[in-house]
């Protein structure tokens, strides 16, 4: 199958690939799979006070497209606040690296992976203001 | 009506299935309709006996394999055990995934056949219990909320064996 150039650039160079402390109050872990493909993807996220995301790392077994979607994603969260990161659409992912219709799924991971790291946060900080 | 693949075979529509029914039921079901058979037969009966030949080698493939015979359950009970809407898995199951990919990422590199194979035995065992547990779920509990989850981890177990088969075959 055929990828497209901005695929390829990230599937032989991706971003942020690695991770951050997990066990830092700031930094929100989300992790999904595929199993029709077998794709594992964990995304992490690191929030400073004012809801800034300052970095963000991944880690991805998949196909090209997903390890593309991934590293998309991380590009993008940085600087964003978890509420923007968290309405980041699949849609918007797919089109970005031209997806074909079988490879869409691969933008819904990183979408997923998304919206499980900010839930992750959101119940880190929810935990410590209960604290 | 259309049969089930499991009617197809006489079998009862459950998990634990008797292997060597389906086998000989499905080589009976080959033999019966192989076109040897229909040299002199009408066009017709040649097309009705080219379709069961071909529903039977379907069935058989998607029964054979626990992970596709428990996709196809969950199916005909209305449910998608792998629909791309649904990337929610136990996280320690994922970590597990994680580490089971690295270890044979690291292997493969070192071209070390024998990790690979000790890998491939464990996640064989680990296949096996599940599918010990999915007999359970779906034969005894009827509980198709658990038996999905577990169908899930066994379509991912499957597919790092592929995988490890794959590198041990790009090595030798």
């Amino acid at each position: 199958m055929a990828y497209s150039d901005k695929v390829l650039d990230h599937y032989e160079n991706p971003r942020n690939v690695g991770s951050l402390d997990k066990n830092d109050p700031q930094v929100g872990t989300g992790m999904v799979g595929a199993p029709a493909c077998g794709d594992v993807m964990k995304l992490m996220i690191k929030v400073n006070d004012d809801g800034i995301i300052e970095d963000a790392k991944f880690k991805t077994y998949g196909c090209g497209s997903a390890i593309a979607s991934s590293s998309l994603v991380t590009e993008w969260l940085k600087g964003r606040t978890i509420e923007e990161a968290y309405a980041i659409k699949n849609s918007e992912i797919a089109e970005e690296l031209a997806l074909p219709p079988v490879k869409i799924h691969c933008s819904v991971l990183a979408e997923d992976a998304i919206k499980a790291a900010v839930a992750d946060i959101k119940a880190k900080q929810a935990a410590k203001d209960n604290a | 009506m259309l049969q089930n693949h499991f009617q197809l075979f006489s079998l009862p529509k459950q998990f634990d299935i008797d292997v060597k029914a389906l086998e000989s039921n499905y080589r009976k079901i080959q033999s019966a309709s192989h076109p040897d058979r229909f040299v002199n037969a009408s066009a017709s009966e040649k097309l009705q006996s080219m379709q069961l030949a071909t529903s039977a080698n379907e069935a058989y493939q998607v029964l054979k394999k626990p992970a596709r015979r428990a996709q196809y359950l969950l199916e005909l009970n209305g449910v998608n055990a792998i629909a791309d809407t649904n990337t929610a898995m136990p996280v320690e199951f994922l970590m597990q995934q994680m580490e089971w990919r690295e270890r044979m990422e690291d292997a493969k590199a070192a071209r070390d056949i024998a990790t690979l194979e000790t890998l491939n035995a464990e996640l064989h065992k680990d296949a096996r219990s599940i599918q010990t547990e999915l007999a359970h779920l779906f034969d005894r509990q009827n509980d198709l909320s658990k038996a999905t989850a577990e169908t899930r981890k066994l379509i991912f177990i499957d597919k790092v064996c592929a995988d490890i088969l794959h590198a041990i075959e790009q090595i030798e």
